[in-house]
């Protein structure tokens, strides 16, 4: 799949073609039958990440993209349904049964949930939290793991970390806690990393610290991170390439400074308009009119046509392919040439 | 800790003083008196007889004036005698509260167990199989009455089998533990099986919502196994609203076990008060009713410190 992109737009992406890339995804896909129709939450979406490199997944609520985290760590909802292959390192994970799962998670593909507040377990101390990371993984005994913890704890900014690795979640605030998180999702110096809005419940100053943490622990242990955030402040700042997803589906593709300079879907341009500017006054903040389609499975045209401002008959009535219209771009919409 | 602990006790005592006023003055709004009784079981007494035995005993006095009277020697370690039994209420009441203390013990260990064994299995799959069957069983154990549920395990093992006493509570002098236990075995089923179907409801439901709780993700997005995250990340968060629960059936089982105590002839706390108010051996209902209410007090205390020690953001100061 990948291959064959290249083949249509050669040079592209000629740094990556000598790094292969960690995560391969390839026409994922997450239903969640029911007796009613059932809901296809993520359409076929594919993309990879290389090593040491961020890619930002882009979208409203609703779109798909958190279900397309879970989906990384085999943690679809029993009642859902995952297809499509994803490769880590050349093996593939799409096959792996139950029992073989909580192997690569938190080894080798890490989360980092967007709450804080409610992702630790209130009644563990956080040493022990980051600690079991450890013995479950590498099995180290509970003093070593121990003095992993806190080692951990100091990689990620927290001071006096023995202290504060004997403390409970609620005795920490808000960026600590994200630290601590970051620091249990890192523990296993994990080849992919996943986070899934994970500052957007901090506040601005510590949203920066925590984002410039991230960068630096991604270039010591140089593992690919998939950032997903409908900031699209923080991700044109994080993300070396982005993905945005409407409706379970990518609808465009580009490198960041591509994507921000020159947005091409009418939906990418809608979101970067809606982002407020300091210093320009403004009446009114420009939105998308309307909301994400809740059954959008069943929409036979393209899914963002009930709202976009350019779209006419042939919009709502075939549904369009990404397909690459630059060098390094690709974007699913009937009206870019 | 400490500080609390005795701000806690001092708030028992105060209760129990206000109990005792309550209880005190609900029997004095009764009508007659010992020594009504007494007339009533001997034609000889006249009226003067009466009078005189009431002023010898201060029941001429007002309510008021007789509680204090009671109270002070009351705090001063004489609860009065028993007007049945003719013997100190503490004597009656010591035997009473230790065979009580086993059965409900007994009941709670064991019932606290099952329930949150079987609260938890349930809660892993809901609505499945093992949901089902435990939920069917449940309801069962809560709809069943006592009495019946009694009567059917001694029809059974005691009468049919003859594996265990039907009733009673075991010789004095028992010459092995099993001799003085397996008179246990039939009451303490009883109240176990009366009390294990609300609490694995409970426990069931409580597992389910911690269940779908973030920290969950997140230790399986650790890569913890489904037991793992089941009993060392779900249990302990789930625990803390099963102890209060248990905490406050600990009073209602000390004095509530009537039936049980009734039905397998036990002469436990429950069946003391009940026989005593029946009795109007006032004394003894008395002084019963305060330690039920002194036990249920405790479960409440007992309940909340192990809420503190098992949820850390609750602190116990």
């Amino acid at each position: 799949m990948r291959s064959d992109r290249l083949d249509e737009a050669p040079g592209q992406d000629l740094p990556r073609l000598s790094v292969p890339p960690v995560l391969e995804v390839d026409g994922l896909t997450v239903d969640f039958p029911s007796p009613h129709g059932g809901k296809r939450v993520v359409d076929g979406i594919s993309y990879s990440i290389a090593r040491g490199r961020t890619l930002g997944v882009v979208g409203e609520s609703g779109c798909g993209k958190s279900m397309t985290a879970l989906a990384l760590l085999g943690l679809v909802p029993s009642s859902g349904r995952m297809t499509g292959r994803i490769t880590l390192n050349g093996r593939s994970l799409s096959d792996l049964s139950a029992k073989d799962w909580p192997d690569v998670r938190g080894q080798r593909i890490a989360l980092v949930f967007q709450e804080p507040m409610t992702a630790l377990n209130p009644a563990m101390r956080i040493g022990d939290q980051i600690a079991e990371v450890l013995t479950i993984h590498e099995g180290l005994r509970k003093t070593e793991a121990r003095e992993r913890a806190i080692e951990q704890l100091r990689l990620v900014g927290i001071p006096s970390a023995a202290e504060r690795a004997k403390a409970y979640p609620h005795q920490l605030s808000g960026g600590m806690r994200q630290r601590a998180v970051i620091a249990m999702a890192l523990a296993c110096r994990p080849d992919v990393l996943i986070a899934d809005e994970p500052t957007t419940a901090l506040d601005v100053t510590i949203q920066a610290q925590i984002l410039e943490l991230m960068q630096q622990l991604q270039d010591e242990i140089g593992m690919a991170v998939q950032f997903i955030s409908h900031n699209l402040a923080v991700v044109s700042e994080i993300a070396d390439d982005v993905i945005v997803m409407y409706a379970g589906q990518i609808v465009e593709r580009a490198s960041s400074a591509d994507l921000f300079a020159e947005p091409l879907h009418p939906y990418t341009q809608g979101l970067i308009e809606t982002l407020p500017e300091i210093g320009r006054a403004q009446d009114e903040l420009p939105v998308i009119a309307g909301t994400v389609p809740s059954h959008y499975h069943d929409i036979p045209g393209c899914r963002f046509a009930g709202r976009c401002p350019k779209a006419d008959a042939s919009c709502r009535a075939v549904a369009p392919a990404l397909r690459p219209v630059r060098l390094g771009r690709e974007v699913a919409c009937h009206k870019v040439s | 800790m400490t500080l609390y602990l005795l701000r806690r006790l001092f708030g028992m005592a105060l209760v129990l003083l206000a109990m005792s006023f309550v209880v005190y003055g609900l029997i004095g709004l009764m009508p007659g008196d010992p020594i009504d009784l007494m007339v009533m079981s001997n034609p000889g007494m006249t009226a003067a007889d009466a009078d005189r035995l009431r002023a010898l005993h201060g029941l001429d006095q007002p309510l008021i004036i007789r509680y204090w009277r009671w109270l002070t020697a009351a705090l001063s370690g004489d609860f009065g005698f028993s007007r049945v039994y003719a013997r100190p209420t503490l004597e009656i009441i010591g035997p009473a509260l230790w065979q009580t203390t086993k059965l409900v013990s007994l009941t709670l260990v064991i019932g606290s167990l099952l329930s949150v064994l079987l609260g938890v299995a349930a809660a892993i799959r809901p609505r499945g199989k093992f949901d089902t069957i435990v939920s069917f069983f449940s309801f069962a154990g809560i709809s069943l009455p006592t009495f019946w549920l009694a009567l059917i395990l001694i029809l059974v093992f005691a009468v049919r089998l003859g594996w265990l006493p039907a009733s009673g509570m075991g010789p004095s002098d028992p010459s092995s533990l099993w001799d003085s236990l397996r008179y246990l075995v039939l009451p303490v089923s009883t109240l176990v099986i009366a009390n294990v179907g609300g609490l694995t409801r409970f426990a069931r439901s409580s597992m389910i919502e911690t269940l779908r709780m973030d920290f969950i993700r997140t230790a399986r997005a650790k890569g913890a196994r489904s037991a793992r995250v089941v009993w060392r990340h779900a249990l302990p968060n789930a625990l803390t609203s099963v102890v209060t629960i248990i905490g406050l059936n600990f009073g209602t089982l000390l004095s509530g076990a009537l039936v049980t105590e009734t039905m397998f002839a036990q002469r436990g706390l429950g069946k003391t008060i009940y026989d005593a108010v029946l009795g109007n051996d006032f004394n003894l209902a008395l002084v019963a009713l305060l330690f039920a209410t002194f036990a249920t007090l405790l479960g409440n205390l007992l309940a909340d410190l192990a809420y503190a020690w098992l949820d850390p953001r609750v602190s116990v100061t």
